[in-house]
């Protein structure tokens, strides 16, 4: 698979403040990259990085092969973005918006293109409004419009279901389901909303304070050989007594709401049980934490 | 590309509600003060010249014609334009960080030397259609209103007489020198927007500015005269005056197409340029290395 | 020796009223010479030379009728025109009616040799309190003449004379006369320092002014109607 963007050791600093730290990471051709961390961890950063918005301390990136710094221009053309809420022209309408950034991105476009891609994000109601009249999620969709408006091979979107409502954010979902599965475009999208990332993402960076924390296929992501399993017991003190004295006391983790964790082979739940009833610790829940959320929760409290 | 950019930045700013109001302000300001001086314009002639009316016949209506209401209006208004073109160069890079937009256009491929070499060509444009209007209101309304005559420009010490026909191209000149000052205006502003993430601070910085230079320039301070004045802008940005200027042969009578020591206008100009191209240059340099966060 | 004095005195008595009726003669050949013209309509240009004023040469218009109306004006721009520009026309001086006349003897004036005859008016209704004049006894032509008067100063006239002269009309005029300071209160004018008032600051001012006027044709006891003068 062509790599569409490969970043290389990249570092941000903002005075003492190290935004990024050494971050390595590949995107490939047509796939929908998650970038996934907390608020702050340097999701945003990054993004402005790759759209040159923010110069690296360190690091490279090379974005459709080439030398980012040295082919702004040829890769900005071929690149469309949102970078948190998409501000707009707020005294301008969407077609107005709509018509500057398509030439901004030196593409002139034709007033039935302009239309469509309202259509798509299903605007083309309010094409003659102006933005200052549109609701936050309107907003949200004509950003997207106006990223793609150029009809750019690589789309960045940054937290682009923020402000959406629970359809807005299944809307958002299909397109860029859409986006990528039909039109073959690569998009890295960025979130903190886990289970979105779940059901769009195929591959997935998971991010946390400025460092890398893990990357991979989500399918691989969520069946690790092993799992964070999650104890809840009315006898706390008693189980835990127990697992440290017993063969169990390696795999114990920080517990979290009075919880215990442990990290194994989910395969060996059933045997845990087993010894658990035998002391007489009365079980009310042991199950492996295997959605992504609780797997980023796991990594990110580490 | 470069015009591409420029007619965004223009469409932009022609879309904007407050570009209007300095349009309409400079209309309303220079309607009032038209107004007063044709209800009560003798009594202005008779301010600048009691100290002559025992020993000359004053001919305060032939005075008292187009040419010369456009000096005053010019001489009133063009103290209070600074604001107006603030109000748009200072809003051109803080305006759209404040909006969100500036994350958007940066992210585009065109250059942040592009970007910002043709939000000033808009702003320059701004001024001079600024200048314009007032030249269409001030100078053509004026001539409608009061008629055209020999123009008299009365300086602190001493008072310069013009033959009518030897004035238009004077008001060309000095519009095309306020166009140069106020366009230095822009840049400062430019500027100031570059370092700022709201409209406002940089407009007030460049108010603030023009308004303590002038002070210091009109306190007179032997300090200041000579060494803060020669090279403050705002001194030089007073240069349109200098048009109207003229100078006198061996016999005292003025010499028509003069003007009264052009190598001081060349030099304010010079300095006003070398202060477009020092504001220019010190924004770009900034805004290219400005790490876009808003 | 005693009856020395009052002979000295009565011949010195005798002496200046023969000059003073010698004065007096001169005048009534001149002021004859003058009166043949009832009023004129000149055209020509006129130049200000006023250290506060920088004029373009201004084309004039000067009417004149008898006996001692004038006006001058500047038909197609702005003069500042002095007020004592009545006196350019002899008339004003000519046209004394009580008054004491001297002659103080003769000066070369303009490369002319000239009679002084000084003049001093009798009535207190006159603005003029004194005149004296400088003429050219062979031509009848007044070329110099100081007058002060109540209300404006004191004028000097220079005269000469070519195309005009047997009309006692001059072909130029050069009037000169006090002028006060003009100076705005700072702060008014705001004006560009393009480095001029430094260098005037050190020169002494002369309180001089100068209106120069070269008169290049005359229509003369063709009619002037008293509306102009208004």
């Amino acid at each position: 698979m062509n790599q569409v963007i490969r970043a290389e050791q990249l570092s941000k600093d903002f005075g003492d403040i190290k935004a990024v730290r050494d971050l390595s990471f590949s995107v490939g051709q047509g796939q929908v990259y998650g970038f996934l961390g907390q608020n702050g961890a340097g999701k945003s950063t990054t993004i402005r990085m790759l759209l040159t918005l923010v110069e690296p301390s360190s690091g490279t990136i090379e974005i459709f092969g080439m030398n980012l710094k040295k082919h702004r221009k040829e890769i900005l053309r071929r690149t469309g973005a949102i970078i948190e809420k998409p501000d707009l022209y707020k005294y301008l309408t969407a077609k107005e918006n709509l018509r500057i950034f398509s030439r901004l991105s030196a593409v002139k476009v034709s007033e039935k293109k302009i239309m469509d891609q309202l259509a798509l994000v299903g605007l083309a109601d309010r094409a003659e409004s102006k933005v200052k009249t549109y609701s936050q999620g309107m907003k949200q969709r004509l950003g997207l419009a106006t990223a793609l408006i150029h009809d750019p091979e690589l789309v960045i979107l940054d937290e682009p279901a923020n402000g959406l409502d629970p359809q807005g954010i299944a809307d958002m979902r299909n397109l860029i389901l859409h986006l990528s599965k039909e039109l073959g475009k690569t998009l890295l999208v960025s979130s903190h909303l886990l289970g979105e990332m779940e059901m769009v993402a195929d591959q997935l960076l998971i991010i946390h304070k400025g460092e890398k924390v893990v990357e991979g296929r989500v399918s691989e992501l969520l069946n690790p050989e092993q799992s964070i399993v999650e104890l809840v017991t009315p006898d706390t003190l008693g189980a835990l007594a127990f697992l440290r004295q017993s063969g169990w006391a390696g795999t114990l983790k920080e517990p979290v709401n009075g919880a215990i964790r442990m990290e194994f082979n989910k395969q060996q739940i059933p045997e845990l049980n087993r010894q658990l009833v035998e002391k007489g610790i009365p079980v009310l829940s042991l199950r492996p934490l295997n959605s992504l959320e609780d797997y980023f929760l796991s990594l990110t409290k580490r | 590309m470069f015009t591409e950019l420029l007619k965004i930045e223009l469409y932009k700013i022609f879309k904007r509600p407050r570009t209007f109001i300095a349009f309409g302000a400079i209309a309303v300001i220079i309607l009032l003060v038209q107004f007063a001086l044709k209800v009560n314009g003798r009594d202005f002639v008779q301010f600048y010249t009691e100290s002559q009316s025992d020993t000359f016949e004053i001919p305060y209506e032939k005075i008292l014609n187009g040419y010369f209401v456009c000096v005053a209006v010019l001489h009133m208004i063009l103290v209070h334009v600074p604001l107006l073109v603030a109000l748009i160069a200072g809003d051109m890079i803080s305006g759209e960080a404040s909006l969100g937009t500036l994350r958007l256009l940066a992210g585009k491929p065109v250059t942040r030397t592009q970007l910002l070499l043709a939000k000033f060509a808009a702003s320059t444009v701004y001024v001079v259609l600024l200048l314009a209007w007032m030249a269409l209101f001030a100078l053509l309304g004026s001539m409608l209103i009061f008629g055209t005559e020999d123009l008299v420009v009365f300086k602190e010490t001493d008072m310069h007489i013009m033959k009518a026909g030897d004035v238009i191209w004077r008001f060309f000149a000095a519009f095309v020198f306020a166009a140069l000052a106020l366009t230095c205006i822009a840049a400062m502003a430019l500027m100031f927007s570059v370092f700022s993430e709201n409209s406002l601070g940089p407009i007030v910085a460049t108010v603030c500015v023009v308004i303590v230079f002038t002070i210091v320039q009109q306190l007179r301070v032997p300090v200041f005269e000579e060494t803060v004045n020669p090279w403050s802008f705002t001194t030089h940005m007073l240069g349109w005056k200098g048009f109207f200027y003229v100078e006198k042969n061996a016999e005292g009578a003025t010499i028509t197409g003069s003007i009264e020591n052009p190598a001081a206008l060349l030099r304010s100009g010079l300095i006003l340029t070398g202060y477009i191209l020092l504001f220019l240059g010190v924004s770009i340099r900034s805004f290219s290395k400005k790490d876009i966060l808003s | 020796m005693k009856p020395v004095f009052p002979l000295l005195l009565s011949a010195c008595i005798l002496f200046s009223t023969a000059r003073a009726q010698g004065a007096k003669e001169l005048l009534q050949k001149v002021k004859a010479k003058y009166d043949r013209v009832d009023d004129y309509t000149a055209t020509g240009k006129m130049k200000t030379n006023v250290v506060f004023i920088k004029a373009p040469v201004a084309t004039i218009k000067v009417y004149y009728k008898k006996p001692d109306k004038l006006k001058i004006k500047n038909e197609s721009g702005v003069s500042f025109i002095p007020k004592g520009s009545a006196n350019v026309n002899m008339n004003n001086v000519l046209g004394l009616t009580d008054f004491e006349a001297v002659e103080g003897g003769t000066e070369k004036t303009g490369g002319i040799q000239c009679k002084v005859i000084r003049i001093f008016p009798l009535s207190d209704a006159e603005n003029i309190t004194r005149a004296t004049l400088y003429i050219d006894e062979s031509r009848l032509l007044v070329i110099r003449s100081v007058i002060s008067t109540k209300e404006n100063g004191t004028y000097e006239l220079g005269m000469s004379y070519k195309n005009y002269a047997e009309w006692g009309l001059p072909d130029k005029v050069e009037l000169s006369f006090n002028t006060r300071d003009y100076k705005l209160p700072k702060g008014v004018t705001i004006d560009y320092d393009n480095g001029t008032g430094k260098e005037k600051a050190g020169e002494t001012k002369s309180k001089k002014g100068k209106v120069e006027i070269s008169y290049t044709s005359y229509i003369i006891n063709k009619g002037v109607p008293d509306s102009i003068f208004n």
